[in-house]
């Protein structure tokens, strides 16, 4: 499956991303889950044979529409020498009455379809995040090993066995594609937005400083996303709350770090650098959102982004807090309680949080001792500075470890001054 | 962990209509406790008017409210993980319920399984 860079085009990379998976999405209708491979392989063949074809004969009227046939045909070969396989060598069984009469269809319902089992059979919590990352990446987004090993900053090896692994548990937990059926469906929104969540995540809080990376798993989990929201079965609330979220997040990518990867903080971002764009797309699907009754911690967590894009007002940090508070009673997890106490102090001062966060005790956590760092910079510097050494020695990222080291200077420095 | 029902009461039920300041207080003071993973159950209200509260008697006697006899009234409870009683006291001092006079009662729960 490797992405051809032969085409001096640069159509092809580009209809790779776009129209590898629907195309293996649509074979697996025929070939089934288990045998994925044989689908992948038939579309990988296709565009070498496009990047070949291309080159010598020029890009044809309608690129895509070449892609569908030719995929189309070298699947019924495929069936031609199964049906050959069977009859000659293997008289004995019977061959499948539905390959026979094949007829692949590349209709726009049917992609859309296809594409949507597709999503729901990857997405798949047997699988560990790190499997289910790599599987969505490989099968849902067409990335190359070479791609996905970069963006886990891991060799291509590892992230193989990954794959093998992470395919055989999907296998194994018989998460065949079936007729799309609404229960099943509803059953299983979760379990898919929760995935789609991670690869977005993954790519925000990504260990690469490779900006190009960070940002192209991000804007994949919004495909991702989009393709649910297009599909009445899936497009739900908490579908779109989630869209609103990562819309939002991803408006910031550009003013989260400097040129050298380093992390800016959100005070000091330039908010000129964020995508407006992106923005009204979050607040879109974020009304879109509101369809409902039911408030998921999406909704929570895209009403939080959304503040967090408007200009510090009187009560913006109120409003913060306040959800902040229901997403901690909907799930509790460390960092959504640490994140609480940044918004408390914004409102009741740094003294009454520092004695929310001891509470905390989340004496193991990075992200802990750096709040707490922070809190203590204007009460008690000694404090502050011990803090920052702990976040130092706990926190597995170099451009983290640099960014504490500096605010520890500039503590000491204007300790020495007063 | 053990774990402990906190059981709210106050005692003038003008006061059980809160002003957003302090349905504010309380959501700060509940979350609080949710963001120390020691929220097992954030509980419920329970309605002291007369139309929601009775008491039920020997001999068919029903009276209402819970509040002819003791002047003081529940209103609500919620359940907490708490390393012992001391524990559980500490998060029950925190809550704003003092400040209008309230208590809160501290029972360790023992599960019927």
């Amino acid at each position: 499956m490797s992405k051809s860079k032969r085409t001096p085009k640069e159509l092809l990379p580009h209809l790779f991303r776009q129209e590898y998976t629907k195309m293996t999405a649509v074979l697996c209708r025929h070939f089934g889950l288990d045998h994925i491979e044989i689908a992948e392989d038939i579309v990988s063949d296709t565009f070498l044979k496009a990047s070949e074809h291309w080159a010598i004969k020029g890009i044809p009227e309608n690129p895509t529409a070449w892609l569908y046939t030719v995929a189309k045909n070298k699947t019924k070969d495929y069936f031609k020498h199964i049906k050959l396989f069977e009859n000659k060598i293997k008289p004995s069984l019977k061959l499948n009455k539905k390959a026979a009469q094949i007829d692949i269809d590349f209709d726009e319902d049917i992609i859309k379809d296809s594409e949507l089992s597709m999503i729901f059979a990857v997405c798949n919590s047997q699988n560990p995040t790190e499997y289910q990352i790599c599987l969505i990446l490989q099968i849902l987004c067409g990335f190359s090993l070479a791609e996905i090993a970069n963006a886990f900053l891991t060799n291509r090896e590892r992230i193989k066995k990954r794959l093998l692994r992470g395919r055989a548990n999907l296998r194994n937990s018989n998460f065949l594609i079936k007729t799309l059926d609404q229960k099943e469906i509803q059953s299983r929104l979760d379990t898919v937005l929760k995935s789609i969540y991670l690869l977005f995540n993954e790519g925000y809080f990504s260990k690469t400083n490779n900006q190009l990376i960070r940002k192209e798993l991000c804007l994949e989990a919004i495909r991702l996303a989009l393709i649910l929201t297009k599909n009445e079965l899936t497009d739900m609330p908490q579908t779109n709350a989630l869209l609103a979220l990562m819309c939002f997040q991803s408006s910031r990518l550009e003013s989260r770090t400097n040129h050298k990867g380093e992390a800016i903080k959100y005070d000091e971002q330039d908010k000129k650098l964020w995508d407006k764009s992106l923005i009204e797309k979050g607040n879109y699907f974020l009304i879109k959102a509101c369809n409902g009754n039911k408030i998921s911690k999406y909704h929570l967590e895209a009403s939080i982004a959304y503040w967090h894009t408007t200009p510090t007002g009187e009560s913006k940090w109120e409003h913060i807090l306040h959800l902040y508070n229901q997403l901690i009673l909907i799930e509790y997890s460390p960092i959504t309680a640490l994140n609480r106490i940044f918004a408390f102090s914004k409102v009741y001062g740094y003294k009454k949080a520092i004695s929310e966060a001891e509470k905390l005790k989340l004496l193991e956590i990075n992200y802990y001792h750096e709040l707490l760092g922070y809190l203590y910079s204007e009460e008690d510097m000694d404090k502050a500075i011990q803090h920052y050494t702990l976040a130092i020695e706990l926190t597995k990222s170099k451009t983290e470890k640099q960014t504490l080291i500096k605010e520890i200077e500039q503590l000491r420095k204007k300790k020495n001054r007063s | 962990m053990k774990e402990y029902a906190l059981i709210f009461r106050i005692n003038d039920i003008e006061d059980f209509k809160p002003s957003p300041e302090q349905i504010q207080e309380r959501m700060n003071w509940l979350a609080g406790i949710a963001a120390q993973n020691k929220l097992l159950d954030k509980g419920n209200t329970l309605l002291p008017g007369p139309a929601s509260a009775k008491t039920v008697k020997p001999n068919n006697i029903i009276t209402d409210g819970p509040y002819t006899e003791i002047k003081e009234f529940i209103v609500g409870y919620v359940i907490v993980k708490a390393e012992d009683i001391d524990d559980a006291i500490e998060m029950a001092k925190a809550n704003p319920i003092f400040k209008i006079g309230g208590n809160i009662e501290v029972r360790e729960v023992l599960k019927r399984d």
